[in-house]
């Protein structure tokens, strides 16, 4: 069980679905959604929001800094 | 709980351990997906907010994609002609010592057209920050050969690969300003990983703390990609990066005095 509970809110609009998040997550949370934003880009998401351990990893790689990061104990 | 309470839960603002900073502007970037350049003005946006020098910072931004960094950095910003960023930091620095002086050139820039000011400037040790993007193409014109093209890499203007027995060899400009006696800080840093990034920034922060103390010119050299002029996808191409540019690249500090 992991120490710390993650999650990410990413900032759907802007993202240029580059990917570059999903092959930074250590715990395999995030991935390119089937849908498109408004510019037709496939977004990141969360799919797995379990494993997150708000690591950060996906916001610092981001080049768009979409992505933000929030991590509390688990409880 | 269920689990959407539960993320609603984490997500609230004492929770918050990581997002855009307030020096970054709420513009969005013109870069392509996955570029580089948007995660070295996010590095050099964080140290600026941590060392808490925003106001006293002057940007010289180049002739190339990163030309509109004026647009995304909420600092003070010049636009120098194609290569001259060195000899306008050179005026600004000079003008006004107290300031953080730094330009920001992609390898177009800095390693062909302005080769001749950024060497004078190393020379004559100005007390400014150098950062040099490599990502060894020129991404803005439609991905024509640079100095720093690798032998035998496809561009616009190497269909065949480049052949150095005609048009030279890639340009080591890191090595070649780290044996000048005026440079004080010289190291070659990347951006494609948490690790890398968590580097950079430590990088950037010893080159603005160089400026603090007079110490004379940091320079800074990133390998970055450029997933469009080298027609693959972004994590296509941190892979061809780390595969083809970091052997002729090597990271790493060459000159810390």
């Amino acid at each position: 069980m992991a120490k710390f509970k993650g999650a990410i809110v990413v900032d759907t609009e802007k993202c240029k679905g580059c990917g570059l998040c999903v092959v930074s997550c250590p715990t395999k949370v995030i991935e390119l959604a089937r849908d498109v934003n408004g510019k037709g880009y496939h977004y990141a998401h969360m799919a797995n929001p379990d494993a997150c351990i708000g690591c950060s990893s996906c916001g610092l790689v981001c080049p768009d800094t979409v992505i933000t990061v929030y991590r509390m104990k688990a409880s | 709980m269920t689990a959407t309470t539960e993320l609603k839960n984490i997500i609230s603002e004492e929770n918050k351990v990581y997002g855009k900073t307030s020096v970054l502007l709420d513009n969005e970037m013109h870069y392509c997906p996955g570029c580089t350049h948007g995660v070295i003005h996010k590095a050099i946006a964080e140290v600026i907010e941590d060392m808490d020098i925003q106001e006293e910072t002057i940007g010289v931004s180049p002739v190339g994609c990163s030309v509109l960094a004026y647009n995304y950095l909420d600092i003070d910003w010049q636009q120098a002609a194609h290569g001259r960023a060195p000899a306008l930091a050179t005026a600004t620095t000079r003008l006004m010592p107290e300031k953080y002086v730094f330009t920001y050139q992609g390898d177009g820039d800095l390693a062909s057209i302005g080769c001749a000011e950024i060497m004078h400037a190393c020379n004559r040790g100005e007390n400014i920050v150098v950062f040099f993007v490599n990502n060894g193409i020129y991404g803005m014109t439609g991905g024509q050969m640079a100095p720093t093209t690798l032998e035998g890499q496809v561009t616009a203007t190497s269909p065949y690969g480049r052949d150095c027995q005609t048009t030279g060899f890639p340009m080591k400009i890191s090595e070649m300003v780290s044996l000048l006696p005026g440079t004080r800080y010289v190291t070659r840093e990347s951006a494609e990983t948490a690790g890398a990034v968590r580097k950079l920034k430590k990088a950037v922060k010893k080159a603005f703390a160089n400026t603090r103390e007079n110490k004379g010119l940091s320079f800074i050299e990133i390998v970055g990609t450029c997933s469009s002029g080298w027609k693959q996808t972004p994590v296509q191409s941190n892979e061809w990066m780390k595969e083809h540019m970091f052997p002729y690249y090597p990271l790493g500090t060459l000159k810390d005095e």
